[in-house]
């Protein structure tokens, strides 16, 4: 399959990111090396594309009925510009997707999802619509994105961007109309969340491929904000326990197995996997998400074996040598029973297996911004 | 850039050995590294192991993801670079240099004919864009 680029491609290029692909799309790696990236958002501010999410815009007298339909989070008489959490499900409780959702006004919501189910999320978009009146709006080849991260993001976004967003708290979004581009390209809103997948501070900003474009040169030739790759994107969201779908969710892994069951709100009336989510949480899940820790400087990779007493009760879903805090750990998707905090377990690493303990699966605090 | 050291003898899987007597000082090559990024773990044999030419003798770990080691002659390992336990960032340092991995006495050093020398080698990678 030929691989899409986003309206950065040309820009990452030029700037000597290793190249790879991702999610149907040919994105950054990394452009310096990922444990200087890693660091760069812990401590001051880095920018990602993102451009490759999928954007979905649903409208119409039924749209919170239908959102509230296929979204395990309750999004009823929801304040505007609130965004919630979730996930997607199908009626077994398996997971669709992750998503967040945008409430933009009375009946209007911008839909944001990952970027290699885009064609498997609006599909199932399409098919769960019957009998309601919404429109369902794929806007993902309009909108570029960048997530700026950071302590440091909110100046920069407000200093090099020029976007007021200080006074937004965290999860929620505004439409903003700046000034028009140097390039001359159309003026047309943007939309800017406090939101992130790094356990920091920062803003996602979806806008026209010219606007983004613009902003990207802009927050490069600042010098205030490292350009990042995939790489540490993924590291710094592994840290802190947030799931990556492929990994921590998929069509086999409910919610309520991965540990999301607070975004399962079961006293909803209907959802699509209500009543198998329903089930599974009053019986407990077989099987569990779970943070180990590893005595030993191994590295646990996603899909190595998880032992006890010698025998498989699990596999690896992501691992990593925890950059912030200097320990071998990983999330495994686990047997129930040996789920709890302090189990003694074992990780097969090649020939070897070694000495694990299963903790909690946030490796390192987060610091959002209240 | 990567650099392609002189009198080093070099595997397809992008190990080198530096001959010195006998023994045979092996490692991944600076090329390697740059493709590898930050490496954080090398998984490594003990002294007294052998190893056999092509065959997998450890493990070069990113941050990303784990690549094997793949021995490119055979031998008894008679040192390993305990170093790299906590240093293991020294192979994108210096690959060449502190950044060794073991040291083996080699068993049939006929096996160097089928290595490439520094030229061989980075046409080799030149090659694998």
């Amino acid at each position: 399959m030929e691989e899409k680029k986003t309206c950065l491609y040309d820009k990452h290029v030029a700037l000597g990111a290793l190249m790879s692909p991702f999610g149907g799309f040919i994105m950054p790696i990394q452009y310096s090396s990922i444990i200087d990236e890693h660091n760069a958002v812990r401590q001051h501010c880095g920018v990602f594309d993102v451009s490759h999410m999928g954007e979905v815009r649903v409208t119409g007298p039924d749209a919170e009925r239908y959102v509230n339909h296929i979204f395990t989070n309750d999004i009823t008489d929801a304040p505007q510009y609130k965004i919630y959490y979730g996930m997607m499900c199908y009626p077994d409780g398996g997971t669709v997707d992750d998503l967040l959702v945008y409430k933009m006004g009375e009946n209007d919501f911008f839909i944001v999802i990952n970027a290699a189910n885009i064609d498997k999320d609006v599909a199932w978009m399409l098919q769960n619509a019957d009998g309601l009146d919404v429109k369902i709006d794929h806007q993902s080849d309009y909108y570029g994105q960048l997530a700026v991260q950071g302590p440091e993001a909110e100046s920069v976004v407000e200093e090099v961007l020029g976007l007021e967003c200080s006074e937004l708290v965290f999860y929620t979004v505004k439409v903003a109309h700046p000034q028009p581009l140097p390039n001359g390209g159309e003026d047309t809103s943007i939309i800017i969340s406090r939101t992130g997948y790094t356990g920091e501070d920062g803003f996602e900003i979806y806008g026209s491929h010219d606007y983004i474009r613009a902003a990207w040169d802009k927050l490069i030739a600042s010098g205030k904000c490292k350009p990042c790759g995939l790489g540490c994107r993924d590291t710094l969201r592994f840290e802190v326990g947030l799931p990556l779908y492929g990994d921590e969710l998929s069509a086999e892994i409910t919610p309520i197995m991965a540990g999301l069951g607070i975004f399962v709100k079961l006293d909803k009336p209907e959802f699509i996997g209500r009543d198998a989510l329903a089930k599974q949480k009053a019986e407990g899940a077989p099987k569990k998400l779970v943070g180990i820790e590893l005595k030993d400087k191994a590295i646990p990779r996603h899909g190595y074996a998880v032992l006890a007493d010698g025998q498989p009760i699990g596999e690896v879903t992501t691992g990593y040598h925890c950059l912030s805090v200097d320990k071998s750990v990983c999330m495994a998707l686990i047997d129930a029973q040996y789920a709890k905090l302090g189990t003694e377990v074992e990780v097969q690493i090649r020939k070897k297996t070694f000495p694990g303990i299963v903790v909690k699966k946030k490796f390192y605090e987060k610091h959002h911004k209240k | 850039m990567a650099k392609f050291e002189q009198g080093l003898y070099y595997s397809e899987s992008h190990e080198y050995v530096r001959v010195e007597g006998n023994i045979g000082i092996i490692g991944i090559s600076d090329y390697a590294q740059h493709a590898l990024g930050n490496v954080v773990y090398v998984d490594m044999p003990e002294e007294d192991d052998e190893v056999t030419a092509g065959e997998e003798f450890g493990a070069v770990e990113s941050v990303k993801a784990a690549s094997d080691l793949i021995a490119p002659v055979s031998g008894t390992v008679i040192e390993v670079n305990e170093a790299l336990e906590d240093q293991p960032e020294l192979i994108n340092q210096d690959a060449f240099g502190a950044g060794w991995i073991i040291k083996v006495e080699l068993s049939d050093e006929a096996e160097l004919d089928a290595l490439m020398d520094a030229a061989a080698y980075e046409e080799h990678c030149n090659n694998e864009h």
